[in-house]
């Protein structure tokens, strides 16, 4: 429900426990340190969508370009059905 | 990875959002959604957030009048239990105490007053970002009690968790969390059930997605055969969203699809979801407006239970009173408007409201207010 | 099947209290003008609710103002509630279209304030008098015992001398007037915010605390028809454009796409879950012209440095209503309402 924000990792400081992981990120120019607790798989320059402090994604950029690939389509002709896509392996 | 995106007014865009705010984009979307329906459906978007992304961009100008829009019970501020709040007013006002909470609650209205009220009267409310920062309060003034009022879906959870987990591994003593946090599915399942229901379509919460994944909506979506699409918070996501529902609605299909694919996985964040497991469990819980629902809220384990702000303080709890004006449950069901609330626009406003819809910026009747109020005499709603 | 009972919360009894948002700039703070104020010293003078009040005595028409400063902290990235005292006071002059002359200042110290601070806050008003072009011709000082303020709270009260030919007020705005916005927002706000939240930014926000008698003189002179002016403080641009549209009784149209809010501004209020049209300003101003005059008025502000990233943002409409409304980026419309009362941070 929920305000959760895109920023971008500047800086990890890793510690023993990754629980205990937190990042700088960069939000247009605002930094701020967030905890990356349930996002251990993040990388310095990956974005993330921050919600009270926490990353809770690390944002997929292959995906994001898709929405604008489809809108382009969209644009171009008859509006299609956008077939249910499932990421489950 | 693309060039950095600039607006359509030349300036650099704030990344992974602006382009969801594109003018040209959405209203190629807007005209695709006015060419694909063919009838009048009904559907729901559930979360607070995505309301407020409807009313600030004004959406609702922007769709086909065949798409009826509902707003649903997706506001923690708004379906918070009255008991809670009047129990977090009590704490707040005991001696010594520091009780935090976000800014969105410190407005809403328990049987006596608000948090707000608590604090002009000389109590310590303060508002956090986040339960780490009362995390902080907490180290920082050793001797006395710090409270934070864990409100919010999924996607907050596991962040009150950590704060209990973290302040369990420390052996704080002086820290506590007043928990009243509520489920989706439960929510959902509840309202698809009610026999008035209307409701044909959702747009199923993103954030609280990206931490329990959409695989809980696979059987709402089947059993009671209404399509659930998952979806973003940024305008151009909702008008997706909205399309890729109607594409269903109009094909008589019912499955859930993910248009919100940059941040939910199927099977959300697990990390998240196993420290909400390791340090919550389910309960029953009175929405404020919907009353009870099975199993829709959590509390904290035993194990953590000398965190549980219930237990540590006696907190006097007031009855509730029964018959009022507000109609906030009809509401959250969609099963009214509130400009047919009686009390609507008159006894019952922004600055004093008689419910919690009217008090959050997002509830379904903060937003009719603002909304309606544009209408010129010749168009009341 | 499930059934519902409706567990309906219970109204409010009336507020017996002072809540901090009264102070907010918003409807509260309204209501209590209306309830308390208004009608112990009513007279039309105050009831114009202009930023100052115009007087004449002997002939020579005069705006006084008065205005007081409990900003905390008490210095910030940009300023202090120096700079603030004069700035504050020297700009609702200027929006009256007087230039401002002469300042008093009121101190209330708490017991335990460091010389020092005072030191650095007296300093920062003389500069912030020299910039603006007034002295500091009279003033008091007390002191409160501890615990029964921010350190230091000040009034300033201001007269200037009407240069303007006409008169100048939410009265005067017609149908297809240009409202105009001297620069970007929210600048303030943030920096305050980023001392009390602990931000940090790439480079800092900086106040946008300005003197704007310069940029309103330049208005003037360009020969522009300059019908009402407004400076943003509290409450932000949305509030100052509620005010006077609501004075007047006639609707405002602007355009999102329009207003200029920096990048690191927008982040900071993106992630504070605030929205910039309601963040305080210290240096901003918006101006209502004549429609077919909107042009010949950006390029006089443009040409002074306080208002050069001047922007056209929207227009007053014909229809009778109180109303601010906002053509969003997607081109839908939505009302921009006063705020209730503080605007709160929000996570969901």
């Amino acid at each position: 429900m929920c305000l959760a924000v895109p920023g971008r990792i500047v800086s990890i400081q890793e510690e023993a426990d990754d629980a205990l992981r937190t990042a700088v990120v960069d939000f247009a120019g605002v930094r701020r340190q967030v905890s990356l607790a349930f996002t251990p798989e993040a990388r310095p320059g990956d974005y993330v969508m921050v919600h009270v402090g926490f990353a809770i994604s690390v944002v997929d950029e292959n995906e994001a370009e898709r929405i604008f690939q489809e809108l382009a389509r969209l644009g171009a002709c008859e509006p299609r059905q956008e077939e249910a896509t499932d990421n489950s392996p | 990875m693309r060039a950095a995106p600039r607006r359509g007014d030349g300036q650099l865009a704030v990344r992974y959002v602006d382009e969801y705010r594109d003018e040209q984009a959405g209203a190629r979307l807007v005209a695709a959604l006015r060419e694909r329906v063919s009838r009048r459906w009904t559907v729901m978007e559930i979360c607070g957030g995505q309301t407020h992304t409807i009313l600030k961009a004004g959406l609702l100008d922007l769709l086909p009048p065949e798409i009826a829009l509902v707003h649903g019970p997706g506001c923690p501020v708004c379906v918070t239990p009255v008991e809670l709040i009047d129990a977090a007013v009590g704490i707040a006002e005991q001696q010594g105490a520091i009780f935090c909470s976000f800014g969105d609650m410190l407005r809403v209205p328990g049987s006596q007053c608000s948090l707000l009220e608590a604090k002009a009267r000389g109590a310590d409310v303060r508002v956090v970002y986040s339960p780490l920062d009362a995390l902080k309060l907490a180290r920082a003034n050793p001797t006395r009690e710090v409270i934070f009022f864990a409100v919010g879906f999924e996607t907050t959870a596991p962040a009150a968790a950590m704060a209990v987990w973290q302040a369990a591994r420390e052996g704080l003593s002086n820290f506590s969390v007043l928990v009243a946090h509520v489920l989706v599915p439960p929510a959902i399942e509840a309202i698809l059930s009610s026999p008035d229901g209307r409701i044909q379509g959702l747009l199923a919460p993103g954030h609280v997605c990206t931490v329990t994944g959409y695989q809980p909506y696979e059987e709402l979506a089947r059993r009671h055969r209404v399509p659930i699409v998952v979806t973003g918070f940024e305008p151009l996501d909702i008008l997706q969203g909205l399309l890729m529902l109607v594409n269903q609605l109009e094909k008589g299909r019912a499955e859930v699809e993910n248009q919100y694919r940059r941040s939910v996985r199927r099977e959300g964040n697990r990390a998240a979801q196993q420290l909400m497991d390791e340090v919550f469990e389910r309960v029953d819980r009175q929405w404020r407006g919907l009353g009870l629902i099975p199993l829709s809220g959590l509390r904290l384990r035993a194990r953590y239970g000398a965190f549980d702000a219930l237990g540590r303080f006696r907190a006097a709890r007031t009855a509730t009173a029964e018959s009022c004006e507000c109609m906030a449950g009809l509401i959250l069901q969609g099963l009214k408007k509130p400009s047919e609330c009686p009390a609507f626009g008159t006894r019952c406003t922004p600055e004093s409201p008689l419910g919690a819809p009217m008090v959050s910026s997002e509830g379904a009747c903060a937003a009719y207010y603002l909304y309606s109020r544009r209408r010129w005499p010749s168009e009341q709603l | 099947m499930s059934s519902f009972e409706l567990s309906c919360p219970v109204s409010l009894p009336a507020e017996d209290r002072i809540l901090l948002a009264h102070g907010g700039g918003g409807k509260l703070m309204h209501q209590l003008l209306e309830r308390f104020f208004l009608p112990a010293f009513g007279n039309p003078r105050l009831e114009a609710r202009h930023d100052g009040a115009l007087i004449e005595v002997n002939g020579v028409r005069l705006a006084f103002t008065t205005d007081s400063y409990v900003v905390r902290p008490l210095f910030f990235p940009g300023g202090s509630i120096g700079d603030l005292a004069v700035n504050g006071t020297v700009n609702d002059l200027a929006m009256c279209g007087a230039r401002p002359l002469y300042l008093s200042a009121g101190f209330i110290l708490e017991e335990g304030l460091a010389l020092d601070t005072l030191r650095r806050v007296i300093e920062a008003m003389r500069a912030a008098a020299e910039r603006a072009g007034v002295e500091l011709v009279t003033g008091d000082t007390k002191v409160v015992e501890r615990g029964h303020g921010d350190g230091v709270y000040i009034n300033t009260a201001g007269i200037g001398v009407v240069e303007a030919s006409g008169e100048i007020g939410p009265g005067r705005v017609e149908p297809a007037d240009a409202v105009l916005l001297s620069g970007d927002l929210g600048a303030h706000g943030v920096a305050v915010l980023s001392v009390r939240e602990g931000l940090e930014f790439q480079a800092p926000i900086l106040s946008d605390t300005a003197p704007l008698w310069g940029p309103v003189a330049a208005l003037l002179a360009s020969g522009v028809q300059v019908h009402c002016l407004r400076d943003l403080t509290r409450g932000g641009l949305a509030s100052a454009l509620n005010e006077v549209a609501g004075a007047r009784g006639l609707a405002v149209r602007i355009e999102e796409a329009a207003i200029p809010v920096a990048e690191a501004v927008k982040g900071a209020c993106e992630i504070l879950g605030l929205d910039p049209l309601y963040v305080a300003n210290e240096g901003r101003f918006v101006a209502f012209v004549p429609g077919n005059q909107a042009e010949r008025a950006l390029e006089a502000l443009r040409s002074h440095p306080m208002s050069a990233g001047a922007v056209r943002i929207g227009s007053v409409l014909e229809e009778s209503a109180p109303l601010v409304l906002l053509r969003s980026r997607m081109g839908g419309q939505r009302v921009v309402d006063m705020l209730s009362g503080e605007q709160l941070p929000r996570i969901c």
